[in-house]
């Protein structure tokens, strides 16, 4: 054994020694810490415990169902996709504890108008009004159900289907038309609206009754229809209902 | 004297019954029969249907504690307005902070809409690749979540997120993100920003299954993905995503 | 509210176009700048030495006890402002508890390790082994005992164990080199490993920090061996002065040829974040990069330099260009750091806008902090030169009595 080691010159000897106290000592301390701290698959299993174990606090609408009556008429609404907390906020501790919580109610114009202020990145189609001119001051709900939410007015014949169409054009320059002014509307149409249609423009020289340079209208953007676009309809390019041009 | 002691018996122990009976049932409500390994989730976000409200921005920070400061976001939505100069501006909508969102001549408009982001919950994650100490990790149900117990707060994380999806939370000194609420999908809820959502734009569901909203979005859409040439194959899609959506 | 986020509120109006709204706050700062800035100039530093025994390159025989000695007096400081700049500095010992091996940052704990007790503190041992010994014959209480502990009680100072020695340093200088790229180019991968962020993303990347550590390692032995030597009342050996500034002006050359390139690469790629990039550059860096890094610390110097290989200038004045030109190179180095580092961070994932940087003065990541950091590893230093003089002559003189 002496023999061995004297084969090794005396520095490397030390070296190696000090080398097998560090390595045999980081070993040691590995040894000694409890397996929980190195283990990743317990980690793994606390952290996913931990994360479940969080309140919630948002206890979604079918809770609401089982004691609010409001639920039945929403559902048939036009906010019958919207859930409840939506509007109340989280309600979770409510639902445990009707009688001590309590969650809002809102009751400001604010309320409504964040969703149905009128914006151009909203999508076309949304209900959305402009609060400046829109019966100002005046609460939403003195006119509108918002667990019900519909025009006051009884809908006027077309929109009545044709909604979406009706709130596009509504917040676009063609507000002021009258749907008849560009359909013919067959009485039949009503009662049979897929095999009777209602009629559409057919040409070019429609649209030109306004918007043509000659044409009579007052405050109309006006084209030379003989040269603009010439190879296409103009609703090939405009929305008549939406029609986007400054 | 011996039948009052029966009823007092009976009472006693029918209580007993009553409150086991309602900690079973309690027990049963929270922790469920839950396998991780049966589910496996995904979001799909419809642009065309967001209103950028910001409810689920709200939501999300109640239902998860997250700092009130506008610097701190699990989930936040992106207003694009693309002029007819090409011009491109980006805001994020924070509903609390500044309700007014900036305004544009509608005329300079060429499109615009809104865009709500978190964490894509990456099938290649990143954030999860360069974790020194392990923290984060892909559960078996596919959702990235932070041990906020082992997290040195190297912030590393953050940086390889190519979403910007990841904090430090300030009271905690540890990186925070989305966990698809974690807490409320296990327990068959959903996340607080799909459950809050007015139109649907989020839609929350498993990517395995073939009958759900989730799947009828991807069948019915053309989807796209956040950067997909950084190949992080995210499980959070786009229907109508814009090309100057980064 | 805690002041950090406070102080967010004041960056908000700093923010140009678009960034995503958790992008506001820098998350590494100026500690995180420190860091691979001593990593570097250790790496350097040893490389330097490494000439020496591998090359056999005689003239630098007197900084390369002097540059081993820097090379570890920077190490040990390196992975203080790692630590310091931890959310949870107390739990740092997890990265050695569940190490993520797909982490580059991981891999800190190892390559770290490995330089210190495998190349730097053996090389170092071996090759002062012999004087220890002799030195600790005759000296009294303390330091004798200090001397005892360090040669590891040994007493052999045999022709054949020194002799073994030299071999044995010339293994681990073997080893050393690709150790030291290891350890540089590795800090390097921890940024450019980052696909997220293109400013970091580049294959590069390792070999720009790689080149960037030597040019800084050199410089700063240069500046210790003009400052010190002097001091010590000695002469300055211009044989030795010259060889290592014409060092430094090779690794100068091709650190500034990898950043060209670099540079040129991105440009002519034009990929989709050259936009904000540019914008970067031109704003937020163009003091730090345009003029710090590149004119001063970069093409100056080098100018400098080549106008010393043209021009016989005579000795004093070689001596005082060579002094500015090493200072500018660290200042230079310095700003390459801050550039990657904060550089990076100060545009938006969404290539859409930028957010600002401001230095606290006091606190962990402030600007005190940081000067003590770059402060700490000199007077290490000084404590190592104390304790294991690298120019102490005496031994060779002894033993040269000795023969005689």
């Amino acid at each position: 054994m002496k023999n061995f080691f004297q084969r090794f010159p005396d520095s490397l000897i030390r070296i190696g020694a000090v080398f097998l106290l560090f390595v045999s000592a980081i070993l040691f301390v590995r040894f000694i810490i409890p397996s929980s701290l190195k283990n990743e698959e317990e980690h793994v299993k606390a952290t996913i415990e931990r994360e479940t174990s969080r309140s919630v606090r948002y206890a979604g609408s079918d809770v609401c169902a089982d004691c609010h009556e409001e639920y039945n008429v929403k559902k048939l609404g036009y906010h019958r996709n919207l859930s409840c907390e939506t509007c109340h906020g989280p309600a979770k501790e409510h639902s445990e504890n009707p009688t001590e919580t309590k969650p809002v109610v809102p009751k400001k114009r604010e309320a409504c108008s964040l969703c149905h202020t009128y914006n151009p990145s909203r999508p076309t189609g949304f209900p959305q009004i402009n609060p400046v001119v829109h019966n100002p001051l005046k609460p939403c709900v003195t006119c509108h159900n918002p667990h019900d939410p519909k025009p006051p007015r009884v809908p006027q014949e077309c929109q009545a289907c044709h909604a979406e169409i009706a709130r596009t054009k509504a917040v676009s320059p063609h507000v002021q038309l009258e749907c008849t002014t560009c359909h013919t509307v067959p009485q039949q149409h009503k009662v049979i609206p897929r095999e009777v249609k209602a009629s559409i423009p057919g040409d070019r020289t429609f649209c030109g009754k306004c918007h043509s340079k000659d044409s009579p209208a007052k405050e109309t953007p006006k084209v030379d229809i003989s040269t603009h676009g010439e190879k296409y309809l103009c609703w090939q390019c405009h929305y008549p209902h939406m029609p986007e041009v400054e | 004297m011996k039948r009052r002691k029966f009823i007092e018996r009976s009472l006693v122990m029918l209580a007993q019954f009553g409150v086991m009976g309602g900690i079973f049932r309690r027990a049963k409500a929270e922790l469920k029969d839950y396998d991780p390994s049966k589910h496996y989730y995904g979001m799909g976000i419809q642009i065309n249907k967001c209103i950028g409200c910001g409810k689920c921005v709200e939501a999300c920070k109640a239902e998860n504690g997250v700092p009130k400061e506008p610097f701190f976001f699990r989930t936040w939505v992106e207003r694009y307005v693309i002029k007819k100069d090409n011009g491109v501006t980006v805001q994020s909508i924070d509903p609390r902070i500044e309700r007014s969102y900036e305004a544009f001549a509608e005329k300079d408009i060429l499109r615009s809409f809104f865009v709500p982001k978190l964490c894509n919950q990456c099938e290649n994650p990143p954030c999860v690749q360069v974790c020194p100490v392990g923290a984060t990790f892909k559960t078996a149900d596919g959702v990235i979540l932070v041990d906020a117990d082992r997290c040195i707060g190297c912030r590393y994380c953050i940086q390889a997120c190519p979403y910007g999806a990841r904090y430090l939370n300030p009271e905690t000194e540890t990186a925070d993100k989305c966990t698809f609420c974690y807490h409320r999908i296990t327990k068959g809820l959903l996340p607080a920003c799909v459950e809050v959502c007015p139109t649907q734009a989020r839609i929350f569901g498993d990517v395995k299954s073939n009958a759900s909203p989730l799947a009828r979005f991807k069948r019915m859409n053309k989807i796209h993905v956040l950067k997909p040439s950084l190949n992080t194959e995210p499980k959070v899609t786009y229907s109508d995503l814009d090309g100057e959506v980064r | 509210m805690n002041p950090a986020t406070a102080s967010l509120y004041e960056l908000l109006k700093q923010v140009t176009g678009y960034i995503y709204p958790n992008e506001i706050e820098v998350h590494w700062g100026i500690l995180v700048v420190v860091y691979p800035y001593l990593t570097g100039l250790v790496a350097g530093a040893f490389i330097l030495a490494s000439l020496v025994k591998v090359f056999n390159v005689k003239e630098l025989q007197p900084v390369y006890r002097l540059s081993l000695l820097t090379a570890l007096a920077f190490i040990i400081i390196a992975p203080l402002p790692l630590l310091l700049h931890l959310g949870h500095p107390e739990r740092s010992y997890e990265i050695f508890l569940t190490p993520n091996f797909t982490s580059a940052m991981a891999m800190f704990g190892f390559v770290y390790a490995w330089y210190l007790m495998v190349v730097l503190l053996l090389e170092i041992w071996f090759t002062y082994r012999r004087d220890i010994i002799i030195w600790s014959q005759g000296e009294k209480s303390v330091m004798r005992w200090i001397h005892k502990v360090i040669s590891l009680f040994s007493t052999d100072t045999s022709e054949k164990s020194v002799e073994f020695d030299k071999k044995a340093v010339k293994a681990i200088t073997i080893i050393g080199i690709p150790s030291a790229f290891l350890l540089h180019g590795y800090v390097g991968f921890i940024f450019g490993s980052i696909k997220a962020n293109p400013w970091w993303s580049s294959v590069l990347m390792p070999i720009v920090f790689l080149f960037s550590a030597i040019v800084s390692g050199i410089a700063l032995v240069i500046l210790l061996y003009m400052i010190l030597t002097p001091l010590r009342g000695e002469k300055i050996s211009i044989g030795c002065l010259d060889k290592m500034a014409s060092y430094l002006f090779y690794a100068v050359i091709v650190d500034f040829s990898l950043e060209l390139l670099d540079f040129i690469h991105r440009l002519y790629e034009s990929e989709e974040s050259i936009k904000i990039l540019s914008e970067l550059v031109m704003n937020r860096l163009f003091i730090s990069l345009g003029v710090i890094q590149v004119m001063l610390g970069m093409l100056l110097p080098l100018g400098v330099m080549i106008c010393i290989k043209l021009f016989r200038f005579d000795e004093e004045l070689r001596k005082l260009l060579y002094f500015v030109s090493v200072i500018l190179i660290q200042l230079g180095i310095f700003a390459t750091r801050w550039n990657v580092v904060i550089g990076g961070q100060m545009f938006s994932k969404s290539f859409r806008g930028l957010t600002a940087y401001k230095m606290e003065l006091t606190g962990f990541e402030g600007f005190f902090m940081t000067l003590v950091l770059l402060i700490l590893p000199f007077i290490v230093l000084s404590i190592l030169i104390k304790i294991l003089p690298p120019w102490d002559r005496s031994v060779e003189r002894s033993l040269g009595e000795r023969i005689a």
